[in-house]
């Protein structure tokens, strides 16, 4: 093995110390050592103004929403409507009636896939996505794909786990009625240059989607300077409550689109002979919707903002490298995803030991990462390996847990290699 | 939860050198099993000698606890019925799920080595997987099960 140069602690871009003090999940003790929580691709930790936005909204605001002439109706469609706002704010959407409140990410792209691309589609068209998506962006188009005749395409990936751009221009054409990508892959951390392929999609005519649910936590994002067409992500990876997501839609798209779920909320008029549906965004929000969510939702993209995006994404890079660089010292350890550009997301595999085992074992010494195909089976096919273990890193974890990862993947060597 | 009593060094053997390890061309009954969350996937082949286990064999890959397991099951189910497969069965069942489930290792020989698992309900499918595929290969059904 070569010798490697021992990684350098950077003077670390972000106070991580108070951070960590803000999230109270972080301080316990896991299997009788210091939580180490390196899961964070799939599903992040709230801090206390998440967890205190909710439960003061619980204790002294709830009503139902768009409803009541009440005092407590009329603050809870504040808070909600509020939270639409901030979000708006958050992607630099051009108006409030773009941000359809859903239950994720997965969400978000089936009612793209229903309402929008479902009655636009027929035998002959096609949808193109990557092959590093997560399942959420391939089946609701296979689903759709079924229910039309249309087909679903998929761009190559290369060995360092990039979308292929030369495929994707061999790939797009008239015959393309959508492509969905992801911004960052989940399974593999590469932040895919979507701008080139929207800037192609465009100049051909071709709607575009991003799932951004790996993205948003991890940088700004601004949809209009993106110009994408529908942007798709949840709320419990960036410190915000499970069950409540956005979708993003350009307006005269979601204009057109049929509602896709009916119920209370979404009408202007119900009688058995006509209904009149709302307008935007309240078409797409059948039903009492998560308010506590959008509450949750806004309080942790005040907290993320007042930290700093950009300063967000400086310091998880200064991790990124510090890590790849640590665990290079791992003798026979592969990072599984070696993209230019990526975000703090390391796939591996240990040489001898199953990412099952790995997980097991480092789970007893407070390490939580993530093992097995992480929702992207093609992309374990691709490069032919069962699962991986893979360790996400977000703002508040130190280059000292990193070193606590790298230690115990050395127990693990001496206990099954 | 101690490790040690997880990957016990019989465990550590039979992940590192499986046992019967292979294809077994023919076979009488085949199965294929899948366990989706970890990727862990096996194939069992058996020979039958009337009612009568005549030889076993398991090829796939997967964690320790998996590969283990597997390896430990064609030791223990050589040569024996189905009944006393079916018995043997239940006994391993109860050692990986059941806190109270008294072990005897006259009975269990080496497969008593699995009863740490038991502590690490996440892995308890990893360990039953061959198992279940050793019912449906029994069962002479060539559909893959899951434990899914």
């Amino acid at each position: 093995m070569s010798a490697v140069q021992p990684a350098r602690v950077p003077a670390p871009e972000l106070d991580v110390a108070r951070i960590r003090r803000d999230f109270p999940i972080l301080d316990q003790e896991v299997n009788g050592k210091p939580l180490v929580y390196l899961d964070n691709a799939a599903s992040s930790q709230r801090p206390r103004a998440v967890i205190d936005a909710i439960r003061e909204y619980y204790e002294k605001d709830h009503a139902n929403v768009h409803r009541g002439v009440h005092t407590l109706s009329q603050r809870a469609t504040d808070a909600y409507e509020g939270a639409r706002d901030v979000v708006r704010h958050f992607i630099n959407a051009a108006d409030t009636k773009e941000i359809i409140f859903v239950r994720g990410t997965t969400e978000a792209i089936n009612l793209v896939a229903q309402s929008f691309a479902r009655p636009r589609l027929g035998p002959g068209d096609e949808i193109l996505i990557s092959a590093l998506e997560h399942h959420a962006n391939i089946v609701p188009w296979q689903i759709v794909c079924e229910q039309t005749g249309a087909k679903l395409r998929v761009i190559p990936i290369s060995t360092t786990g990039e979308v292929d751009y030369e495929s994707f221009e061999r790939l797009i054409g008239p015959q393309t009625k959508l492509l969905a990508l992801a911004h960052v892959s989940n399974a593999l951390g590469t932040i895919v240059p979507v701008e080139r392929f929207i800037a192609r999609a465009k100049a051909l005519g071709v709607p575009v989607l991003l799932d951004g649910a790996q993205a948003v936590a991890h940088g700004p994002i601004d949809v209009r300077a993106l110009d994408c067409d529908f942007y798709c992500f949840s709320a419990h990876k960036m410190c915000g409550p499970t069950g409540i997501g956005i979708l993003y839609g350009r307006s005269e798209l979601l204009e057109a689109m049929p509602p896709w779920q009916g119920g209370g909320d979404m009408i202007l008029t119900v009688s058995f002979e006509k209904t009149t549906y709302n307008q935007l965004p309240w078409k797409f929000e059948a039903g009492t919707p998560h308010i506590a969510g959008a509450i949750g939702l806004a309080a942790a993209i005040r907290y993320l903002e007042n930290i700093g995006m950009d300063r967000i994404a400086r310091y998880e890079q200064q991790l990124l490298e510090y890590a790849t660089a640590r665990l290079a010292t791992v003798p026979g350890l592969t990072i599984v995803g070696t993209a230019a550009h990526k975000a703090a997301v390391i796939s591996f595999t240990l040489d001898g030991i199953h990412p099952h085992d790995i997980g097991t074992i480092l789970d007893t010494e407070g390490v939580a990462i993530r093992t097995g195909h992480h929702c992207a089976m093609p992309v374990m096919d691709f490069f032919k390996v069962p699962a991986t273990a893979r360790a996400s890193l977000s703002f508040y974890n130190t280059f000292e847990e990193i070193d606590r990862l790298v230690a115990a993947l050395e127990h693990a060597r001496s206990l099954l290699s | 939860m101690d490790l040690k009593d997880l990957y016990r060094d019989v465990i550590v053997d039979h992940n590192r050198n499986p046992r019967n390890f292979g294809k077994l061309e023919p076979a009488d009954a085949h199965a294929e099993g899948h366990n989706p969350l970890c990727g862990d996937r096996l194939t069992l082949y058996v020979n039958l000698d009337g009612d009568r286990i005549r030889d076993v064999k398991f090829e796939g890959s997967g964690c320790a606890i998996s590969v283990a397991s597997a390896s430990l099951l064609t030791e223990a189910i050589k040569g024996k019925s189905r009944d006393e497969v079916k018995a043997l069965f239940d006994d391993v069942h109860a050692l990986l799920t059941r806190h109270d489930a008294a072990v005897d290792p006259a009975k269990l020989g080496k497969l008593a080595a699995l009863s740490g698992v038991r502590e690490f309900p996440a892995r308890v499918k990893c360990a039953s997987l061959c198992w279940h595929t050793l019912n449906a290969a029994l069962a002479r059904s060539s559909e893959p099960v899951s434990t899914e």
